[in-house]
């Protein structure tokens, strides 16, 4: 029983961080119909950007909390940035354009962040500072609780929390609700559509971002190429939980983490890739709009 | 009118590829006087291929074995080189993906045209790379590949270091009387054949002597998250665990595995062996063992003198990986002056008559297996240094 619980805990919060990855998929998927795929390179800019930070402030030698939120903020900024410049250079040309188009041009700035990235930062892998030393916090007979674990878990459900309060609570994301119903609609109403558009890209590589940090925060190895598996996994996460659909990519995200931990704890950790994308074959077989996700309307 | 324009075009092009084919024929004919005159002892450096990981998950290894094989060769050149003619090392990166060895060594052997070709240290690279060695005929030392299938490709295929079977039973003889271990876990790398074949001969030599493994995990190079496989372990509740990994997975591992506060000692092979274990895995990996080749602070003044001048020259202290890389240039050059000849066949039997060679991690003969028949030694890990344990004599 303590083994399955931490091995629970354990799909928690690497599932957290796969839900935060998703949330950048989906709202993507909500107001474009576009699949983001150069989404996995955020990430990994992302963290990438919160490694040149610590070491830049000094904040690699000593471990504490607020040098940690410091790195977080730097990353969100950065991957913000660039989430805004992607859909303006990448996205917004091709909007009028048929649907495969954007997916391409996705699939090219995915490409040209993994090969700028080799560029940049060198193709060896780098290591994640300690921003918070590993300490045990919490220990019920054989289950152990680290610091680390409770940060990433924390973090992530205080971003989604934050999250849902912007799209649910706030103009931007009541219009924001309005373009993913129906864009031209929205058009409208006043709604500036393609500004909703630049801050769902901001909102979901800053996301991206945290993830990134969080991920060098409890296994500190990161490389240019390290975007690629989470950003298909991610995916897979939104088409589980529903894609368009936001607690859908947040649950979506934690199932495919302890689904995934509890294939490698039990089973075998040969088979913890392939399960994530027997799930993605499974849902579109037998639910295509995923557990959270509704009939699109019929438009007449 | 068109007809002539395109005779004139055919004309042209004939003359084209005919003083191209010329050209070609010169090149081949100044090459082979050139060679010709190299066996007379001529001037022209002898070029020595090295494919290696100088980037990517174990950069360290291949960049550890060029600076070995750099001093190496700058020693040798700096004392006359071999058969009159200096030695120049070409260094092609396979960014340590197998793939991409097999076309580091095609472009070395055919572009290049090397003599002889050293590289590489992971087992899947080099026998990735050694069929193409051996069907050019041109010899393959790898400097520091452990897995035994790497010199069953052929008989052009050497190594310098010693093999699984022998690590393995090492770590497993030592994990049973010196640590008292009777009960192990395993967690090996299932996509490397080194950390495969490691955990086989470590798994069979436990056994014999009496050990029950507890617990037989995997993961996939390029894995971050192993707390799933070591909540596993630890729910096994091992005396030890064999961790026969590359280091950049190693340090995460021990970090991770300290986390969830399984605190019985791990225990590895070479492939621990760079100083980004102990960057990356920090105190996690505090009074840790591994199976390595030499130890940097042995008392040996052979050992010693190359640890000052691989500092003075490169500025960081050897590991095994520099050691080794050091020693397949030597047993190379020392091979082609003994055959007075850098011809593919004769080179290959004259290493493979490599008798009690002097190197830094010991005394090397290559047997009829080619392998590299020398002592192994255990390290500690203490106050973020790798320190000798104990040495272990080849049996």
């Amino acid at each position: 029983m303590e083994q399955f619980l931490q091995q629970l805990l354990n799909g928690i919060a690497w599932g957290g961080i796969y839900a935060l990855i998703a949330l950048g998929y989906t709202m993507v998927y909500g107001v474009l119909r576009l699949i983001n795929f150069a989404h996995g390179e955020v990430y990994m800019v992302g963290a990438m950007t919160g490694y040149y930070v610590a070491h830049a402030l000094g904040l690699a030698r000593q471990s504490s909390l607020a040098g940690l939120l410091v790195v977080l903020a730097a990353a969100m900024a950065v991957c913000a940035l660039l989430g805004a410049t992607i859909e303006r250079v990448a996205y917004r040309p091709l909007r009028s354009a048929p649907r495969l188009a954007p997916l391409i041009t996705a699939i090219g700035v995915s490409l040209l962040l993994q090969n700028a990235g080799q560029l940049v930062f060198g193709a060896d892998p780098k290591f994640f500072p300690p921003l918070l030393q590993a300490r045990e916090v919490l220990r019920v007979g054989a289950l152990a609780v680290s610091n680390i674990q409770l940060t990433v878990v924390a973090t992530a459900l205080v971003l989604m929390a934050a999250l849902q309060l912007v799209v649910m609570r706030t103009r931007f994301g009541r219009a924001m609700r309005a373009v993913s119903v129906d864009a031209p609609a929205a058009a409208l109403m006043g709604v500036p559509v393609d500004r909703v558009i630049t801050g769902t890209f901001v909102l979901g590589s800053a996301l991206a971002a945290a993830a990134g940090i969080l991920v060098g925060l409890s296994n500190p190895k990161i490389d240019p190429l390290m975007g690629l598996l989470p950003g298909l996994k991610a995916f897979v996460a939104a088409v589980l939980g529903g894609i368009g659909s936001i607690p859908g990519a947040m649950v979506g995200g934690l199932l495919l983490g302890i689904v995934e931990t509890l294939v490698a704890g039990y089973l075998s950790s040969t088979y913890r890739d392939a399960i994530a994308f027997v799930i993605l074959i499974a849902i579109l077989l037998y639910r295509p709009t995923g557990l959270f996700g509704s009939e699109p309307a019929e438009k007449v | 009118m068109k007809a002539p324009s395109i005779g004139l075009r055919r004309l042209a092009a004939l003359v084209l590829a005919g003083a191209l084919a010329a050209a070609l024929a010169c090149g081949r004919g100044g090459e082979s006087t050139s060679s010709g005159a190299a066996a007379g002892g001529g001037v022209g450096p002898i070029a020595v291929g090295h494919f290696a990981s100088l980037t990517g998950d174990t950069a360290t290894f291949g960049q550890s074995t060029d600076a070995g094989i750099r001093l190496a060769v700058e020693e040798i050149n700096a004392a006359g080189g071999v058969l009159g003619r200096p030695i120049e090392v070409i260094s092609e990166d396979d960014r340590s993906v197998t793939e991409e060895a097999r076309t580091a060594a095609q472009k070395l052997i055919q572009r290049d045209e090397v003599v002889a070709l050293l590289g590489e240290v992971a087992s899947s690279r080099s026998m990735a790379a050694a069929p193409e060695a051996q069907r050019a005929g041109v010899p393959m030392i790898s400097p520091a590949s452990t897995n035994p299938k790497v010199t069953e490709v052929g008989d052009y295929v050497f190594r310098t270091c010693f093999i699984d079977p022998f690590q393995g039973a090492v770590m497993a003889r030592f994990a049973f009387e010196d640590l008292g271990a009777r009960k192990v876990a395993i967690l090996s790398d299932f996509k490397q054949d080194y950390s495969v074949g490691l955990a086989d001969f470590f798994r069979k030599k436990f056994r014999e002597l009496g050990g029950t493994i507890v617990a037989d995990e995997r993961y996939t190079s390029g894995d971050i998250e192993f707390r799933a496989q070591l909540t596993t372990i630890r729910a096994a509740e091992p005396d030890a665990v064999f961790v026969p990994g590359y280091y950049t997975e190693v340090g995460l591992i021990a970090k991770q595995a300290r986390e969830l506060g399984l605190d019985v000692p791990l225990l590895g092979g070479d492939g621990w062996d760079s100083t980004k274990t102990l960057e990356i895995g920090g105190k996690a990996v505090e009074g840790y063992y591994f199976s390595n080749h030499y130890a940097a602070d042995s008392d040996s003044p052979k050992v010693q003198d190359f640890v000052r001048r691989f500092e003075a020259k490169v500025g960081s202290k050897p590991d095994a990986m520099a050691a080794l890389g050091y020693d397949a240039a030597g047993i190379l050059a020392d091979a082609i002056r003994r055959a007075g000849t850098t011809d593919g066949p004769a080179l290959r039997d004259a290493i493979a008559a490599t008798r009690d060679y002097d190197g830094v991690t010991g005394r090397i003969t290559i047997d009829r297996e080619r392998n590299a028949r020398k002592d192994a030694v255990v390290l500690k890990i203490e106050d973020g240094r790798f320190r000798f344990f104990r040495s272990v004599p080849a049996s």
